[in-house]
């Protein structure tokens, strides 16, 4: 299984980023391989639509679980498009959010927020 | 030389300054005049002129239409896309209120799997009050862009023999960059504040750019510091007229009403205002 978490700095010991579309980095985690590496969100700096292209990041890294403190409505459409299931984040770290998953701690994201759409 | 058909462009770098206030006195104070509000986000003319036998058009614009069968996933459109308004899942998804249809996934699919088709955005507002008509753009909400909105009101009034009176968007952007590229002469309203002036100086630019005529009127003037009037000093640009502070405008402002047909005052103060742009526009 491969797991996508944003965060905020490209290292083990990362927190886990407060946003989806604008977060720094992604981990990239595979499960049966326990191999994870880092991809670095080229979206955040985007004037606009950065939630749709943070998704197609996650999308084309052939993810099958996100676990994400939020998501925006287009990111959403995107990521649910692709029949990723989607985890509400806690606030911590990527150990701690890996090992709450695992055990079967974290909740679906019900919630999807509007987006933070500026012009 | 007359102002007779000329495209009389009213403008600000921020919202709130007076540009409303000056377009529908100015446009009432005319026998007859065209009122074209390009304010498509907040148009409030309007609630001020109040037209009669109002006529509304739809305005759409192209955004793209996938044609599911032929799209093979290359994702050349998404990769090319600058706002973002497409992704591929296991298909390719348009976001059609992102998109500003540059047109360019079409030219860079090697599928020819987009063409388009049309999205309405808002609408325009013909209407007449006595002897002003007045056209209204409307943006619907969480639209990216109006500038089709603005090319159709503008469109309206291109061959008018009256003259035409030109609400712009507040600030620099694109919508106002097209209300006031085809104007004879832009008229720049700013607020005495620190603030009113560094959005009078983006105006300024905005019009040095396009490299219109164009004279400065200054709003809720006061006695003491004016940035704004001092930035026309440094600048060497015209000032048409100081509108002082005054608690009268804004009452009747306030209410709706249009102050050259409430008082003797400002039928004066604006009278000398058009007297002055006829006399520029001529030169």
């Amino acid at each position: 299984m491969i797991i996508a978490i944003p965060v905020e700095k490209d290292s083990k010991e990362s927190l886990v980023s407060e946003h989806f579309g604008r977060s720094n980095y992604f981990l990239i985690y595979n499960t049966d391989a326990k191999e994870y590496r880092f991809v670095k969100n080229s979206a955040a700096k985007s004037s606009g639509g950065a939630g749709i292209k943070a998704a197609q990041i996650v999308v084309d890294e052939n993810t099958e679980v996100l676990v994400s403190p939020q998501l925006g409505q287009n990111a959403a459409d995107v990521i649910k498009e692709a029949k990723i299931k989607i985890y509400k984040a806690q606030v911590g770290t990527i150990k701690e959010n890996l090992q709450a998953l695992e055990e079967e701690k974290l909740n679906l994201l019900s919630e999807v927020h509007e987006g933070y759409h500026g012009n | 030389m007359g102002i007779k058909g000329k495209k009389i462009a009213v403008l600000s770098g921020k919202g709130g300054t007076g540009k409303t206030l000056v377009s529908v006195n100015l446009a009432a104070l005319m026998s007859e005049s065209n009122y074209v509000d390009c304010d498509i986000e907040e148009p409030n003319g309007y609630l001020f002129l109040k037209p009669k036998n109002i006529k509304t058009e739809k305005v759409t614009r192209e955004v793209p239409l996938v044609n599911h069968d032929k799209c093979t996933g290359y994702k050349k459109c998404v990769e090319f896309c600058k706002f973002n308004a497409l992704a591929y899942t296991s298909k390719l998804i348009v976001f059609e209120n992102i998109c500003h249809f540059c047109g360019g996934c079409m030219l860079v699919c090697p599928e020819g799997a987009l063409s388009t088709k049309e999205r309405e955005i808002g609408r325009i507002e013909i209407g007449k009050s006595s002897g002003v008509n007045t056209y209204t753009g409307f943006l619907k909400i969480s639209e990216p862009s109006g500038t089709p909105i603005i090319e159709k009101l503008l469109d309206k009034v291109s061959t008018s023999p009256l003259t035409s009176i030109i609400d712009a968007p507040p600030g620099s952007a694109c919508t106002t960059m097209d209300s006031i590229k085809n104007a004879d002469y832009c008229i720049l309203v700013a607020e005495p504040t620190v603030f009113g002036a560094h959005n009078l100086e983006m105006a300024y630019d905005l019009v040095e750019l396009f490299e219109k005529p164009f004279g400065v009127v200054l709003n809720k003037t006061l006695d003491g510091e004016n940035p704004s009037k001092d930035l026309c000093v440094e600048k060497d640009m015209k000032i048409l007229l100081e509108i002082p502070f005054d608690e009268e405008l804004g009452r009747l402002n306030s209410k709706g009403h249009i102050l050259v047909n409430e008082s003797k005052k400002y039928k004066e103060m604006f009278g000398i205002l058009l007297h002055k742009i006829t006399k520029e526009v001529g030169r």
